[in-house]
């Protein structure tokens, strides 16, 4: 897997790598994860996963419970410390060292990628004290030194997307939770992200309301916004992503074009899981 | 009735409906009137209790209220404005010292967290009045010397700060961790993330164990009399020794020490409702 090394390390490519009918021809990946590992105690969560997504593409991440597939999309930007691995978001390169994470210097890249990859989590997350204008104009006011007019005018661009300009006004504690979540999406939308993750952003949601989540989800992916879904909705994965990446035990166990490893799996692992969802449904 | 149904499925339907109605209005009449007796049985109690205790003190003939009335009780009663002027500025300087000593005691670096630990241990293990003396009679020998409203103000506030780190401390942790993950997700330093969210949250948190505070602050501020702040327990204890009437002078003390309370009380429980309400709409 990996050797500690002190010479640049050679660059691990991602095998499955693909790039999707939206990816312009030529074109570098924007985000590649190299050889993740990550440790909870003993407890060996990700056992070196290697993941490259072109720009415009939508990556889907599936696999059950406890497989290792959020912690994956955390590691992404930096919520979770990956313990052994290198990061890299649109030419930010940040390798893991958890022995030193807490030096300013090591904060300020992380920073930086998370400027890049925004995340949409499955609690939403909302400020409850904030208006949903002031949710969507506080990081780009806050963080990127946007002006307030200009913030404003970003979000509600944003809002209107998703179709809630007339929640403009009010405090998330009134919305639903199909809006709550679209008005995260917004709210990650209007930092004018390189990448989009998002962490099972309808696993909190009432079945009816599911849908309304996942249209919005499909729109950006085939505008070409640039997507790493973790996400347990089979015929949201078909449609609307590009590849898909079956992960089990830390382990990616088989990837492709979407349409083929969800119709057509080839690894029995994938298999049964797919079997089994299918059964559920 | 029915509309192309077997009116023999309607029929029970509707009685069952009615049959429900009524026997659900009368249950609601019938814990309506216990309420009211409850009530009542609990105010004629108090009257009972509090009324029979003043009537033995009256009857006993060894009391006369008469030199309270005018100038001496109107004396006695311009302390309160001082007792709720001290009580006031001392919570505002509290929450501030309570907000650094929580933050202190949330710190990962070791000097800052030792510093809060200290502050929070040596004020909770030491009494009240020994700190209030020290603010006041102690420090002038270093040539300190604090007017005794600020001496007192101080002695207070920094007692109640160190009680209320703890509650600060708790309402911070109560924030969800979802909060954080979503503005260090945002791009937000460590510090922009505490002042524009987790703080704004954390305070809504915990004003209601601040308006406990408060009205204990309230009682315990008759301490401050002892540094010469004439608030309310000072001219009781002044006018009840001129008169060689004590008790009184510390009667009618107590009596708006005891109003003041439950008016705050009322207040409290009204402050929490509503937030209770405006919780249930998040």
């Amino acid at each position: 897997m990996t050797t500690p090394t002190s010479a640049p390390r050679e660059r691990v490519r991602d095998p499955f790598a693909i790039p999707g009918t939206l990816v312009p021809p030529g074109a570098e990946p924007i985000v590649h994860l190299e050889a993740i590992e990550k440790y909870y105690g003993s407890n060996h969560v990700l056992k070196g996963c290697t993941l490259e997504v072109y720009p415009r593409e939508t990556i889907c991440l599936i696999g059950r419970s406890g497989s290792g597939k959020s912690t994956l999309l955390r590691c992404t930007n930096f919520l979770e410390e990956p313990t052994v691995g290198v990061v890299e978001v649109d030419g930010i390169r940040v390798e893991a060292d958890p022995l030193h994470a807490r030096s300013r210097a090591h904060r300020e890249q992380l920073r930086q990628i998370r400027l890049r990859a925004q995340m949409v989590f499955q609690e939403f997350n909302l400020f409850p004290h904030m208006r949903v204008i002031d949710n969507l104009i506080e990081g780009p006011i806050r963080v990127r030194g946007v002006s307030k007019d200009q913030a404003v005018a970003t979000a509600e661009k944003y809002l209107a997307k998703v179709g809630l300009s007339e929640k403009r006004d009010e405090y998330p504690g009134r919305l639903s939770g199909g809006q709550k979540q679209r008005v995260a999406i917004a709210r990650a939308l209007s930092m004018e992200p390189k990448v989009l993750l998002f962490d099972e952003p309808t696993s909190a949601l009432d079945p009816t309301l599911v849908g309304e989540v996942l249209k919005v989800m499909a729109e950006l992916a085939h505008e070409g916004s640039t997507m790493v879904v973790v996400t347990h909705e089979m015929a949201f994965a078909r449609e609307a992503a590009d590849r898909v990446y079956f992960i089990e035990e830390g382990v990616f166990v088989e990837a492709g074009p979407s349409d083929e490893v969800i119709d057509d799996p080839k690894d029995p692992r994938t298999r049964k899981f797919l079997e089994r969802l299918l059964d559920k449904a | 009735m029915s509309l192309g149904g077997t009116a023999g499925q309607q029929l029970p339907v509707d009685l069952v409906t009615m049959g429900r109605a009524s026997i659900v209005d009368e249950i609601a009449a019938a814990r309506a009137r216990s309420r009211v007796r409850f009530r009542t049985l609990f105010v004629l109690t108090w009257v009972v209790l509090v009324g029979g205790l003043a009537l033995l003190i009256l009857s006993s003939g060894k009391t006369d209220f008469s030199f309270l009335v005018g100038e001496w009780g109107n004396f006695i009663i311009a302390g309160v404005p001082v007792t709720i002027i001290v009580s006031i500025c001392s919570i505002v300087l509290a929450c501030i010292f309570a907000l650094l000593g929580a933050l202190g005691r949330l710190s990962t670096i070791a000097p800052v967290y030792s510093v809060a630990s200290l502050y929070v241990s040596l004020i909770r293990g030491t009494p009240l009045i020994v700190q209030i003396f020290f603010w006041y009679a102690a420090l002038p020998q270093f040539g300190i010397v604090l007017p005794a409203f600020l001496a007192g103000v101080f002695a207070l506030s920094f007692n109640y700060g160190a009680y209320m780190t703890e509650i600060f401390r708790a309402g911070i942790q109560a924030v969800p961790r979802g909060q954080r993950e979503a503005a260090a997700a945002l791009g937000m330093t460590e510090r922009q993330t505490m002042r524009r969210v987790v703080l704004p949250q954390a305070i809504r948190i915990v004003i209601p164990a601040v308006g406990n505070e408060f009205i204990a602050m309230i009682k315990d501020s008759a301490l401050v009399s002892y540094v010469g702040i004439q608030e309310l327990f000072f001219r009781a204890r002044e006018v009840g020794t001129r008169f060689f009437h004590s008790f009184e002078a510390l009667a009618l003390a107590a009596l708006i020490y005891w109003l003041l309370s439950i008016i705050l009380s009322l207040f409290q429980e009204r402050l929490e409702q509503r937030l209770a309400e405006s919780d249930r709409r998040s």
